[in-house]
């Protein structure tokens, strides 16, 4: 089922470079990765790896070297114009902290029916219909008295659904969402996933599922990319990745998760030492100060992202597991 | 509603205190306005006969009293010396000071609002620095230095408003214009660095926010993004800063109505130290302090209107 | 007025209703020009200090007769004013009367600042109320109707015009000692001092100042830098000190009356206010950058 026609979004060698007082960073550095319509990729990696970067790379709000091939279009031959209408209309985005993410002086209804104003050119009578319509579907009871709310006087999983309404309302072919349950309890987060997924079943749109938790994604993902100091060092379809985890970093996140099944004392493994800086990258590969299998090879030369037989599974090691 | 009455109440103590005190200062000035009416050479007889019918002779809390009682009545009393009504003489000279006051604050928002967008919107950039160190100067000139400058300038070399004087509204509004023109400039140029700046860094900051990530995100524009989504939460201080300077002005612009021989409030009220005209310096000073009182009670309103977690009473971390 | 309750905690610089610019970003003016500002300070108070000491041709109230409201150059190294005066001369001395209430009324405004701001933002309560109900009606005062009267009852002189600026503008101190000690006052060594049986003079002078007169000196700068200009604009009403000693504000007023013929007689002390002022402002703002950070 795969081909040209299919690929909702095509990165290749996507670079993010910025200056900074300690020198040029690379926070998003030679990305590549395809994703259909109607999928879901999941980006996964620990804070300060280039993930929101790499979203905001995609959406242009960073100046990107690379290829971006959007629904066949080039990003980057397009005006600012035409960038901004598929920003708001083609790319819905839910972000982080849905109290930050929301305008605290604006009602939720004036949030939500702005996109559909400037780029589905509606009136107000209809952006009000719709708006209901999309509180509804993202399970927010009473919407006609949620309107008139500010963020402020919301929980904070309304909060989410109504930036996901607001992602919503111009009926966007990609979502990307940076971390949406991150800031949430541990319960709305589930409710907030399982509401991501039926909207995606029903909308027929791609997901770009940004996390910082393995086990977040497990259950929604069609393909994972793991990264790793601005690169993509595993991505795999979710069932092959959790059936062989080639990479030692996809592993140590993997168990780093706590399962039910352990014992109640058990000490989680964690991976030692903090992510590397970007202004001083070691030289070989960018894991190996924390990697356990490291070997003298690792420490020199940088891995390349290599195909594991013909199965989609890509990883850069050169020990892999 | 409690928080209400409470600032009100507030608000009336400010305006009894400021009211006595000036009673009391002004009783301690040195001229001695009885001398004066009496005229020269006047026998103490005759003096003591005009402290009786002026009520000088009285003491100064019991004249406090006498005037309080006939301010809640809605009189001010005469002017010693012109003999006109106070209300009178404060309603002939208000409309100068209020045109003053609307037309430089009018200008210095006009430099303030876009210079401060923009330079928070490109903080850093050329043009910020460009802006920011104009600002800078601007604010270390006294606003009389800058009213002598506009003078020399378009009223002496180029000769293209008139140097001093107020012409009534009546006598056409191009003329009248044309008069508070330099002065209401001289004032906004000064005035505008403070609000610039406040609002710059207040904008800087919201344009960090998530919501301003989100807005871009949505594919607004970017006018857009700054007027309707940045702009209302960063004005707070804005607000603050432009009521204190509006309440500030009302008796405060005096040196440059001197300078420009505008008879506003200042002027009236300068006049009527140098006299010792009691009745009119305390409704001056009435005027003064409860425009004040009443401007710090809007901007407060304002903020309840500009933030809807100020309405509610929440406060978030 | 209170307005800090309902205000959400936005802008530093908002301390309690007084108008605080933010400092400039770093690097909107460099270096060089705050050690320039430095140098000019340093001359103009070193021109003011010893300004009798050396022998100068002229003195503030001779008259040259031959020239009135002089063009710079010749005799007159800056000309000479309406009434044949030498203006290096006046400017020099006039330094002495803009330093003096440039440094003594913020000063006295500082002093008063603490003392009252430091225990209303430390016991609260009454005290707190008191003091600020105080601070508010000379706040809500007409600025110019307090000075008017306050200099014509004690009859103007440099001393009255100094202590009514001070007066005038120490509840603006007074907002910011307190804010600033309510600031520090919930912090754990305060907490710990006091647990260490530390009496509240002791706290207010050993943990508390020590913390807040960075802020207070470098709001101290910018009132120095307003003072001298309201010191001005008070000779404009001939409500300076009185003639014939000079002051700058002085000078520019009564360079009014020869502005057309002689534009010099004004421009100059103006451009010498000026550049004291803007000195006085670019230090301030190193000094509030630097706290503000912190």
């Amino acid at each position: 089922m795969t081909g040209p026609d299919q690929d909702l979004l095509v990165v290749g060698g996507l670079t993010v470079q910025l200056q900074t007082e300690q020198g040029p960073i690379r926070p998003v550095d030679s990305v590549s990765f395809t994703l259909e319509k109607g999928k879901t990729l999941a980006i996964v990696g620990e804070s300060g790896s280039g993930k929101s970067m790499l979203c905001r790379a995609i959406l242009g709000l960073v100046p990107a070297r690379g290829n971006i091939r959007f629904d066949g279009r080039d990003t980057g031959k397009l005006t600012g114009r035409e960038m901004n209408r598929i920003r708001g209309r083609d790319i819905g985005v839910v972000l982080q902290d849905p109290l930050s993410s929301l305008n605290p002086v604006m009602t939720i209804s004036d949030q939500i029916i702005e996109p559909m104003r400037i780029h589905l050119g509606i009136t107000r009578r209809e952006g009000v219909e719709r708006a209901l319509y999309l509180l509804c579907s993202v399970g927010i009871p009473r919407p006609e008295e949620r309107l008139g709310c500010y963020p402020h006087q919301l929980s904070g999983g309304m909060r989410q659904r109504v930036a996901i309404a607001i992602a919503l309302a111009c009926e966007p072919k990609l979502l990307i969402a940076d971390e949406p349950t991150t800031a949430l309890d541990v319960t709305v987060q589930a409710e907030i996933l399982t509401l991501l997924a039926r909207l995606q079943m029903e909308r027929k749109m791609a997901i770009i599922l940004v996390s910082h938790d393995l086990g977040v994604v497990a259950g929604c993902a069609n393909n994972i990319a793991v990264m790793y100091a601005g690169r993509i060092v595993e991505q795999a379809p979710a069932a092959e990745l959790f059936r062989r985890m080639r990479m030692p970093y996809t592993r140590a996140l993997f168990d780093a998760i706590p399962r039910i099944e352990d014992p109640p004392q058990r000490r989680l493994p964690n991976i030692p030492d903090l992510p590397p800086n970007f202004a001083a990258l070691p030289p070989g590969c960018r894991f190996a100060p924390r990697c356990p299998r490291a070997g003298e090879r690792c420490r020199t030369e940088e891995p390349a992202l290599v195909c594991d037989e013909d199965r989609n599974h890509r990883y850069a090691c050169w020990f892999p597991v | 509603m409690r928080f209400i009455w409470s600032k009100i109440t507030h608000l009336l103590l400010v305006v009894l205190a400021v009211t006595m005190l000036t009673f009391v200062m002004t009783d301690r000035l040195p001229a001695d306005i009885a001398a004066e009416i009496a005229g020269h050479g006047a026998s103490a007889a005759e003096l003591a006969e005009v402290r009786e019918r002026l009520g000088l002779n009285r003491p100064v809390l019991l004249r406090y009293a006498t005037w309080i009682g006939g301010v809640c009545r809605g009189e001010f009393g005469k002017s010693l010396i012109t003999e006109q009504p106070v209300s009178t003489a404060l309603r002939s000279h208000l409309p100068v000071t209020l045109e003053l006051l609307a037309l430089s604050q009018l200008f210095a928002l006009l430099l303030a609002l876009p210079a401060g967008i923009i330079s928070a919107w490109r903080s850093g950039s050329p043009l910020d620095r460009v802006t920011g160190t104009f600002a800078f100067g601007c604010a270390s000139l006294p606003n009389y230095a800058l009213a002598m400058g506009l003078v020399f300038l378009f009223a002496l070399k180029l000769k293209l408003l008139p140097a001093t004087g107020y012409t009534p509204l009546n006598a056409g509004i191009g003329a009248n214009l044309k008069g508070f023109l330099l002065p209401a400039l001289s004032i906004a140029l000064v005035e505008w660095v403070t609000l610039m700046r406040v609002l710059r860094s207040d904008l800087i900051a919201t344009l960090k926010e998530d919501f301003i990530l989100l807005a871009r995100c949505k594919g607004l524009p970017t006018w857009r993004i700054l007027l309707v989504h940045a702009l209302r939460p960063s004005c707070i201080t804005f607000i603050t800063v432009l009521g204190m300077q509006t309440a500030s002005l009302i008796g405060g612009a005096v040196i440059i109505e001197t300078v420009f021989a505008l008879p506003g409030i200042g002027r009236l009220l300068v006049t009527a130290i140098f006299a010792q005209d009691f009745p009119v310096i305390q409704g001056g000073v009435l005027l003064i302090t409860v425009s004040y009182v009443c401007i710090n009670f809007l901007v407060d309103l304002c903020y309840a209107a500009l933030d809807p977690r100020v309405r509610t009473g929440v406060t978030d971390g | 007025m209170g307005k800090s309750k309902a205000n959400p905690p936005k802008s530093p610089f908002q301390k309690g209703g007084l108008q605080l610019a933010p400092p400039f970003t770093k690097g909107g003016l460099g270096g060089i020009s705050f050690y320039a500002a430095i140098t000019w300070l340093i001359l103009v108070l070193f021109c003011a200090a010893s300004v009798g000491l050396w022998p100068f041709p002229f003195t503030v109230d001779q008259i040259d007769a031959e020239h009135f409201a002089a063009l710079p150059g010749g005799a007159h190294l800056l000309g000479t004013d309406a009434t044949g005066r030498d203006i290096v001369a006046r400017l020099l001395f006039g330094a002495r009367v803009s330093l003096t209430v440039g440094i003594c009324a913020p000063l006295f405004g500082l002093g008063v600042g603490l003392l009252l701001g430091m225990p209303s933002g430390l016991y609260r309560g009454w005290t707190e109320r008191t003091i600020m109900t105080l601070a508010d009606v000379i706040l809500a005062f007409p600025g110019l109707v307090f000075l008017l009267v306050f200099t014509s009852v004690l009859g103007p002189s440099l001393t009255t015009i100094t202590l009514g600026l001070g007066l005038l503008i120490s509840p603006r101190f007074v907002r910011v000692a307190r804010a600033n000690t309510i600031r520090f006052s919930e912090r754990e060594f305060i907490q710990a001092a006091r647990i260490g049986g530390a009496g509240d003079i002791s706290i207010m002078l050993r943990e508390i100042l020590p913390n807040i007169l960075g802020p207070l000196m470098a709001y101290t700068l910018v009132v120095a830098g307003f003072v001298i200009v309201a010191e001005g604009g008070l000779g404009f009403l001939g409500l300076s000190v009185p003639s014939p000693t000079p002051s700058w504000g002085g000078m520019i007023a009564a360079g009014r009356d020869v502005l057309e013929q002689t534009p010099p007689v004004a421009m100059i002390p103006t451009a010498v206010m000026f550049l004291t002022v803007l000195s006085i402002n670019v230090i301030g703002d190193r000094l509030r950058g630097r706290y503000d950070r912190a």
